[in-house]
């Protein structure tokens, strides 16, 4: 380090971030005023936070792919024949590989909700109804959206209602490229 | 496995924010509450313990990673061991069983098992979010990620398959509240009626915001200890200690994804499922064949095998044969009304099926209570005497070690000292469970505790 270099004496401050010009605070701290600062409320402030991830799917993109191409895929143990309405590359009971395998369209409603309320990314979207279909040649049940039933008039009877799939036009590569409606 | 005692706990006062405090601080009240009712001095207590278990469920909600060691540091158990656990609704139970297996397994004499959850610092919606976070972001989340939203498909199955009925579900809310009413650590103090619950707003059909636990800022500590680390307390503070012992730990597990669970036929639910009393009983082996008959399969998403496998594995551990008639009381994670009555079924308290008529039968009602209903059965093993998660709060991390505290306190007979009111307290229980449950059943685990003379 030569002598003839500045360095900086003081950290430059910003006009960025959060600013409180004042805070109420004792002029003179004395005994009594450190004391009093015990009772003092608390600060509180907001404090963002946001990311992007960098998400794979990995082995089960080509469920993805699928949705994208209009294609419901589940996988099938060879041995057994369980078969997943959902991307699972090693079965539960056997632990082989499995083989992907094309699904039905067609399906029934095992359970249903109609959402009024819901995570805050959802929240403009309510209501909207959450289904568990089950799907002919499928062991598990797919969680799916359904369309076309009034989520005012939720009934059990709503349960074992035949559905067909439907498929977003323009992928977006989400579980939600595939909802469900009630079949004609 | 040596002999394992719970001798002493606290709870912080569970509230919708507490912005007066750190979580660290929060967690403190609990800890010094717990060593006090000791009669022992912070040092003195510092010096004896051998350990930790911290939990916590969410880095989300704190945004803090290692929040387990700020909260072993400012409780100045540095630098004696400790460590995290995280298993999500489930988080506190799974403490309390690790730092049972801490001194059980001779690795430690006393041992502290503490939780905390500090959900306020992002607004409700946000929170559900996070929450949310705890199903598959891959393909669960998307379609609608709201945990409430995923029980309510479970309701409307158990309705469809069991004729299961809301105002059955109301009943739990009612009772749970009511019982709250007199347990002054609980969020919620209120006295609903049916009509209330129904009334209230829909959240996810058919549950409303009555049936629905909250989201809570709150912290729960407990003490555990062997017999010679009970020797040890005893001498230092001076007095005999309260025998509340640890006799059964069970944990079960299931798909994350509720969509993936198998629909198992009835000889692999009599072979690996069935509790003993049901096993043993032909009425009720014809009772689940005709169940099969009706369509009925194991455990699809009306049900929890998890919960279903902790019972089994604590019954067995403890040598107990028939829960209803063997547990005195049971603290049970009721997050959602239905989940309570799916619970019911889980733990044996009766058969898989008949908990909507159970819930409203009076049987796990308090005695002494007048809830405005009409109950045709007396109490024979109430239910969340303290209120439970709907009344109490549900600060993940904390809430399955604020089950062990009420379940301790239950045990010894100290409820009226602690609660200020002696309304909650059963006449000389011996036998307690406590039910500790992650997201859709995933993780689940059961733990039973008993008084000791």
């Amino acid at each position: 380090m030569t002598d003839s270099k500045k360095l900086p004496g003081k950290i430059e401050e910003t006009d960025d971030g959060q600013i409180l010009f004042s805070v109420p605070f004792p002029e003179e701290l004395s005994p009594e005023a450190l004391q009093a600062l015990k009772g003092m409320r608390p600060i509180i402030i907001k404090q963002p936070y946001a990311i992007d991830y960098i998400h794979s799917y990995g082995q089960d993109s080509p469920f993805f792919a699928g949705l994208a191409g209009g294609t419901l895929l589940g996988c099938r143990d060879l041995e057994t024949g369980y078969t997943y309405a959902n991307p699972r590359s090693h079965d539960m009971y056997t632990g082989e590989p499995t083989d992907w395998v094309q699904l039905p369209e067609e399906g029934r409603i095992h359970a249903f909700t109609v959402c009024h309320f819901g995570s805050e990314e959802f929240l403009p979207q309510t209501p909207f109804v959450l289904i568990l279909v089950e799907l002919e040649g499928a062991d598990t049940l797919l969680l799916s959206r359904l369309v076309g039933v009034d989520p005012d008039e939720a009934s059990l009877d709503w349960i074992g209602m035949p559905v067909k799939a439907r498929f977003l036009r323009n992928s977006k590569f989400k579980p939600t490229d595939v909802y469900f409606a009630p079949s004609e | 496995m040596r002999p394992v005692y719970a001798v002493s706990g606290g709870v912080s006062k569970f509230a919708k924010a507490r912005p007066d405090k750190t979580f660290q601080a929060i967690v403190k009240e609990a800890y010094d509450y717990a060593i006090e009712d000791l009669g022992l001095e912070f040092r003195q207590f510092t010096e004896l313990v051998d350990g930790s278990v911290a939990s916590y469920f969410s880095d989300h909600f704190t945004r803090q990673l290692m929040a387990g060691i700020m909260a072993q540091d400012y409780l100045g158990l540095c630098p004696k061991p400790g460590h995290r656990v995280e298993g999500g609704g489930a988080t506190g139970g799974i403490c309390f069983q690790e730092g049972w297996k801490n001194v059980a397994s001779g690795l430690m004499d006393i041992c502290v098992a503490y939780g905390f959850e500090t959900m306020s610092h992002v607004n409700t919606w946000k929170g559900n979010e996070f929450i949310a976070l705890a199903s598959d972001v891959s393909l669960d989340y998307p379609v609608g990620g709201f945990y409430s939203g995923y029980y309510a498909m479970m309701v409307t199955r158990h309705m469809k398959e069991f004729g299961t009925t809301v105002e059955q579900l109301a009943t739990v809310s009612v009772k749970n509240h009511i019982n709250a009413y007199h347990n002054p650590y609980a969020q919620k103090r209120n006295r609903y009626t049916i009509e209330d619950v129904r009334q209230a707003p829909m959240v996810a059909w058919p549950l409303t915001r009555l049936d629905i636990c909250v989201m809570s800022d709150g912290a729960a500590a407990v003490i555990l200890c062997s017999e010679e680390g009970l020797e040890k307390l005893e001498t230092a503070s001076g007095r005999r200690l309260p025998r509340v012992r640890v006799t059964g730990i069970g944990r079960g597990t299931d798909a994350m994804r509720m969509a993936d669970r198998p629909h198992q036929t009835l000889e692999d639910f009599l072979r690996q499922n069935a509790l003993p009393h049901e096993t043993n009983s032909q009425e009720t082996c014809d009772y689940y064949a005709e169940l099969w008959q009706g369509g009925f399969r194991y455990p699809g998403i009306h049900s929890f095998r998890a919960g279903r496998m902790a019972s089994k594995r604590a019954y067995d551990h403890c040598g107990l044969m028939d829960p209803i008639a063997e547990l005195d009381f049971v603290e049970l994670h009721d997050a959602y009304t239905s989940s309570e009555i799916q619970t019911y079924e889980d733990m044996g308290l009766c058969r898989y099926g008949e908990g909507g008529p159970f819930a409203t039968s009076g049987t796990t009602f308090m005695p002494g209570i007048d809830y405005g209903l009409d109950l045709i059965e007396s109490p024979v093993c109430p239910v969340n005497p303290s209120g439970g998660l709907i009344a109490c709060g549900h600060p993940v991390g904390a809430t399955g070690l604020m089950q062990a505290v009420f379940a301790i306190w239950q045990l010894q007979g100290t409820i009226d000292r602690h609660f200020g009111d002696a309304t909650l307290q059963l006449d000389e229980p011996r036998r307690g469970a406590i039910h500790s449950h992650a997201g859709t059943g995933t993780y689940v685990t059961v733990t039973i505790l008993e008084a000791e003379d």
